[in-house]
Order: C-alpha cells, then sequence, then structure tokens
C-alpha cells in the first residue's frame, strides 16, 4: 500500500487518467483538450480517455507540421498545434447582439453569452497559461470584455507540464516555460520510465483541490521527482530558438527604416495565419448584417488581422499599404508596443506563427537580423512607410 | 452611392458565362419573396421571360466580352443602370474562357467547331471593368449567396457592403481547419487568393483553387517558390492559376512565370 497523498498533490497512475475525464463530466464540464483530426493535433471536446492523442507525436518546422505515430503510449506527447485556447475565449465569429424594428422602436437582443456548462481547458502548456494572463490583461484589463470575462472565469484549467519540445518552441527566452508554475487549478506532470507510466497531479486552486480529491492518487516517491527533474532537463536541452524579450522593444523603436523590413515584406504573403494562430493576438471587426426586409439585423465580432490592407483603411486608403509595412507593424506591436500598453510582450514563444506561415517566416531571425547589424547607411524604407 | 426611388428596378444581364451565378440569385430561397417585395425584377431571363424595359436602379453582369456585339451591349446595359454590379469570375477576370488570351483563338475555333466560318470572336475573354465603369464586383466561381444578399441589401439602403478583401486563409483559421499546405504540403491558393468562400476547400482537405481571384494584396512568388520546395511541378503550378481567374493580372504572371521557367 502506497503512502497517501496530500490533499494539493500526488499521483495518478496512467491507468487511472480515464478517472479524471469522468470526475469533470460528473462536476458538469465541457471538457476541450487536445485531439487528433485532419492530420493535427487540434482543441476540441473530449468525452473519454480515448479521445486524447495517445501515441501521436507532432514534428515541428518553420511552415511544416506532421503527426507520427509513437510507439511508447505517451498521452501527451506533443506539442502546441493550429488551436489556441483563445477560439473558446474570444470566438472566431461571434453574435454580439441582433436589432429587431417594432413600429418606431428597436428592440436590441443581446448575443448568446455563457453557456449551460463551465469549459474545463485539459491540455493547458506553459506558454498557453502565459497566453491566458496576457489575454487578461488585453480583456479585462480595462474595459471588460464580457464574453471572455464570463467564460475566462467560469473555465477550469487543468495544465500539462511539456515532456517534449518543439524545434519553434522558444518559451525559455520569453521566460513563460517550459516548467508549469502558476496560472492552473490543476495541473499533470506525464512521466514514463521504469519506474512506470504516471501523472504527478498538483491543485492550486479550492476547484482543483476538489477535483484531485475524486482521483485516485498516491504519494509522491524520489523516483517521481527524479524522473521530473530528467525530463525537464531534457526538454530544456532540446529548445533552439530563443528571442531577446527584453532588448525588443527598443531595438524594434530604433530599426523602424531597417532594410530587414523589405526583404521579409517581399517574403510575407499577408495571409494572416500568424496572427490567426497566436494565442494573443486579439484583432477583431464588427459586421453588421441586417436581413434584406431591413426589420431584423445581426451584429457579429470576427478575428480580423493587421495584415489585412483593409484593417489600416481610414476613410477609403490603407496606412499600410505594402506587405512590408504590415509586418513591421505586427512585430513591433507583439514584442515592443506592447509592453507599452499591457505592459508584457505579447509574445509567449509558443512557435505557432512560425509553424503555421505557409512560407516559414520566423519572428526570431527577424529579430536577429535586426539585432545583428543595424543599418549602415540610412534608408527611406519606401514600401515600409507607406 | 445614388439614392434609389421607391420601387427600385432591378436587371440581371448575361455574358459569355455559365449562369451559374445568377442562378445563386435564384438560390436564395428564403429572401427571393422578400426580395420582391423590395425591388421590381424588370429583366431577369433566368427567372421569367417578362421584361420590363430599363432604366434600371440595380443591374447585376454576369460573364465576360467575348465578341463584338458584348463590346456594344455592354455600353447600352451600363447607359441604362444607375449602380452595375459584375458577378463572379467571369464578369470580373474573364472567366475560364480566358484561356484564348494564351492562346491563338482561330485555332481553337478550328478544333472545336465544324464549321469555324461561323464564328465572330474576339481574341480575348475580357472583364466588364475593361469596357464599362463598374461600381462593385462579387468575385467567385460561383459568387457567395451571402456576398449577394449583402450587396443588394446594402445598395438598397444605401451603405457600402461588407466584402472584404481579406486572404481566404482567414477564414480557413476562423472555421478551425487544419492548414492543408503546412500539415500536408497540399497545393493551396488560399494565401493569395481572396476570401469570400467561406474557405470551402480546405475545410474538405483540399487546396485552395483560386476561384474568388486574387485578394486586396496578392504575393504570389514566394508561395509558388514554398509550392516548388514542397514537390508542385511547374506544369502543377500553371495548371492551378489557369483555371477561373487565369486573366487576373496577379494569376496571369504567376502561369506566365511558370510557363517561361518551363520552356
Ligand atoms: S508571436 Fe508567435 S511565438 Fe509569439 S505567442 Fe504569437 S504565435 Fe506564439
Ligand atoms: S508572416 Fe507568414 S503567416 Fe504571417 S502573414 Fe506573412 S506569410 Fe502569412
Ligand atoms: S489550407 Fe490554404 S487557405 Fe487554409 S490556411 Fe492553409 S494555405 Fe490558407
Amino acid at each position: 500500500m502506497s503512502p497517501a497523498p496530500s490533499d494539493t498533490a500526488g499521483v495518478l497512475e496512467r491507468k487511472d487518467l480515464g478517472r479524471l475525464l469522468e470526475v469533470l463530466n460528473g462536476a458538469g464540464y465541457r471538457v476541450v483538450g487536445p485531439r487528433v483530426r485532419d492530420g493535427a493535433i487540434v482543441y476540441d471536446e473530449l468525452r473519454t480517455e480515448e479521445d486524447l492523442p495517445i501515441g501521436w507525436r507532432d514534428r515541428q518546422e518553420a511552415g511544416t507540421y506532421r503527426l507520427e505515430r509513437s510507439e511508447d503510449g505517451r498521452v501527451f506527447d506533443f506539442n502546441v498545434g493550429p488551436h489556441s485556447w483563445k477560439k473558446y475565449l474570444f470566438p472566431p465569429h461571434h453574435l454580439l447582439w441582433s436589432t429587431r424594428q417594432e413600429g418606431n422602436r428597436l428592440q436590441v437582443a443581446p448575443g448568446p453569452t455563457l453557456e449551460d456548462k463551465p469549459l474545463a481547458f485539459l491540455g493547458v502548456r506553459a506558454c498557453e497559461l502565459a497566453a491566458l494572463q496576457i489575454s487578461d490583461r488585453v480583456f479585462q484589463g480595462g474595459v471588460v470584455d464580457p464574453t471572455y470575462s464570463q467564460r475566462r472565469s467560469s473555465a477550469l484549467i487543468i495544465a500539462v507540464e511539456c515532456s517534449t519540445s518543439a524545434p519553434t518552441c522558444f518559451c525559455p527566452s520569453m521566460r513563460t516555460g517550459p516548467e508549469v508554475t502558476q496560472g492552473f487549478d490543476l495541473s499533470l506532470r506525464e512521466l514514463l520510465s521504469p519506474w512506470g507510466h504516471r501523472f504527478l497531479v498538483e491543485a492550486a486552486t479550492d476547484r482543483g483541490r476538489a477535483l484531485l480529491r475524486q482521483l485516485p492518487l498516491r504519494a509522491g516517491t524520489e523516483e517521481d521527482q527524479g524522473d521530473l527533474g530528467a525530463q525537464r532537463a531534457r526538454v530544456r536541452a532540446g529548445i533552439q530558438r530563443s528571442l531577446p524579450v527584453d532588448e525588443a522593444h527598443d531595438l524594434l523603436q530604433e530599426n523602424l527604416e531597417h532594410p530587414r523590413w523589405e526583404t521579409v515584406g517581399r517574403r510575407c504573403l499577408a495571409c494572416t495565419n500568424c496572427t490567426m494562430a497566436c494565442p494573443t493576438c486579439f484583432c477583431s471587426t464588427t459586421e453588421e448584417v441586417p436581413s434584406l426586409s431591413g426589420e431584423t439585423s445581426e451584429h457579429f465580432r470576427r478575428w480580423d488581422s493587421c495584415f489585412n490592407l483593409a484593417f489600416s483603411q481610414l476613410h477609403t486608403i490603407s496606412v499600410r499599404s505594402s506587405i512590408a509595412s504590415r509586418y513591421r507593424q505586427w512585430l513591433n506591436h507583439k514584442l515592443g508596443t506592447w509592453w507599452d500598453q499591457f505592459g508584457t510582450s505579447g509574445c509567449v514563444g509558443c512557435g505557432r506563427c512560425i509553424t503555421w506561415c505557409p512560407v516559414g517566416i520566423d519572428l526570431t531571425e527577424e529579430l536577429a537580423a535586426l539585432r545583428a547589424k543595424a543599418p549602415s547607411t540610412p534608408t527611406t524604407a519606401q514600401g515600409a512607410k507607406a | 452611392m445614388p439614392a434609389l426611388g421607391p420601387n427600385p428596378r432591378l436587371a440581371v444581364f448575361k455574358f459569355a458565362s455559365c449562369d451559374g451565378c445568377q442562378l445563386t440569385l435564384l438560390d436564395c430561397e428564403d429572401e427571393l419573396l422578400t426580395l420582391t417585395r423590395r425591388v421590381e425584377i424588370a429583366d431577369f431571363r433566368e427567372a421569367s421571360s417578362q421584361v420590363i424595359e430599363g432604366p434600371y436602379d440595380l443591374t447585376l453582369v454576369e460573364g465576360s466580352v467575348t465578341t463584338e456585339e458584348d463590346r456594344h451591349r455592354v455600353q447600352e446595359i451600363r447607359a441604362e443602370s444607375r449602380f452595375l454590379v459584375t458577378i463572379g469570375a467571369c464578369a470580373t477576370s474573364g472567366g475560364i474562357q480566358a484561356l484564348r488570351n494564351f492562346a491563338d483563338v482561330e485555332e481553337f475555333s478550328r478544333v472545336v467547331y465544324a464549321s469555324p466560318q461561323y464564328i465572330r470572336t474576339l481574341a480575348t475573354s475580357t472583364p466588364i471593368r475593361d469596357h464599362v465603369s463598374v461600381d462593385l464586383e462579387l468575385r467567385g466561381c460561383p459568387i457567395s449567396k451571402h456576398q449577394l444578399l449583402e450587396t443588394i441589401s446594402a445598395v438598397l439602403t444605401r451603405r457600402t457592403p461588407d466584402l472584404p478583401t481579406d486572404s481566404v486563409c482567414i477564414e480557413c483559421k476562423r472555421r478551425g481547419n487544419v492548414c492543408v499546405l503546412v500539415a500536408r504540403g497540399a497545393t493551396c491558393l488560399g494565401p493569395v487568393t481572396q476570401a469570400g468562400c467561406g474557405a470551402i476547400c480546405p475545410a474538405f482537405h483540399r487546396g485552395c483553387y483560386g476561384c474568388f481571384g486574387p485578394q486586396g494584396t496578392p504575393n504570389v512568388p514566394p508561395l509558388t517558390h514554398r509550392l516548388h520546395e514542397l514537390g508542385a511541378s511547374r506544369g502543377e503550378l500553371l495548371r492551378v492559376f489557369r483555371t477561373f481567374n487565369a486573366a487576373a493580372p496577379a494569376f496571369r504572371q504567376a502561369s506566365e512565370s511558370e510557363e517561361r521557367a518551363k520552356t
């Protein structure tokens, strides 16, 4: 008989992982998390343990993502995919309100708010916990976004610490990972070694502790801690990319006319994929969709991007007509002026924008190029200015 | 935008085309009755042989200009129309029939028709905009029903319709699709193609083939470069750019550069 776990931590054997899903379902949560679909690990509804990507691994490079089978049966042996949790908190296309004309009066009905069930995010990585905290500042730091804040406050966060890293990851340099330290209700650390296949479970909130109590746990051992240390070292050692997070703001401000913007502008497709995949990009536009009769109308919010021509349209012209100027805008905001606006970098080093860019543009490379050489002669950066 | 009278007249005209875009109007089953209450359908031969003479408040023009008669007829239509909207790839870029722009049309006629001496056609297929001024263009092969209704409703209420010039990728990502280019190396024109379809093809696991034509700021060369790296042949890329919007400048340049590199 193994020693008893504490009320905030314990070890869950792999065979008992299904219990977690049962407990969550039983507690009335709508569980969303990673599952395999169309050649990638996306976030979608999870009903049972079998819905998880058991025995799948991803291979990521700039502009490339592939899934492959792994033999060891690990459950979370992959890194972040094309989706992020923002799709739940800040839906891509969302009805804000609808109006109906009744005589001389305009009736306004709010759009859908809370789902009947609170969400449980299962499998939130360290960089994603950081992204949630950045999004909190964006959506509820000043004016509170009701859709975001209702979903965010009811959502249960179950973190999973990365047991592997992708070549596109650079969380250590952004100080956002790879270790999970805070910002969760419950966390899982998957370990697989001759000592067994198991999860170290930790609860950080009352909600987390209430769930923890319902799981069949044993107390942690020295072997568990040893395996965790080795795993963490392996994950860190695998991370190749980095970004100078503290220097970025000034570096960007000082290089607004750098010729590199033109170079990247020639490669960039202005397709928006980087901003759509980014867990912190928050731009949106609204659309009014009146019925043909003119009696009713629906007002939606949809994801928008600074890479779109119309995004910077003032009256009739776009003030960022060149693609170079849009890329510069994006990087300057993400890594630079985000600090002025929200007191943090807008990047958490998840690497999604690198993987999901069809032509593999890599922001760490772009920043390195700015840092490598300041422009030798002042340039007019025609396109970047336009 | 011009002010419309209380009973605006709608007309639909066809040039060289397959009728698919006009059918989109008939496809608006739920809205058709409302539409007939908002506008007088003055000339829409796909739907009714009853014809009311112009002028028209809102004219939808489908198809491209391929004959000498077309050239005159489109002028007459413009003169009769207050607000003229071209609909579909044919009307906005010349359509699939603009493949003739890259070939010898006489040779085509000899191969296709038993008695080519009766064929009188222009050497090119051109969009309506090349001949008369156009107030709005709806892209697509066929056009999107949502964009058509949005446009009609906008014209009726004198507002600017919401017709984004963004890429297909933004619709693809909003829809939650997994990118077929990044995750499978498939040839997808989404990054250079204008939104409007709702990213239907990637949602069905195939690459976008560009039926809405080039997006607002198409940057095609880096995409073709990447697609070659992923294994697409010159011939394949030549073909994907030579479909419904073959003569749209950005796509034409792309196919011509593939052709030059091939020979
Ligand atoms: S900018 Fe790129 S690496 Fe940084 S958070 Fe966004 S998607 Fe991740
Ligand atoms: S950086 Fe890449 S993903 Fe972003 S807009 Fe440019 S080409 Fe698209
Ligand atoms: S599948 Fe095509 S349209 Fe969708 S994001 Fe990828 S490149 Fe863009």
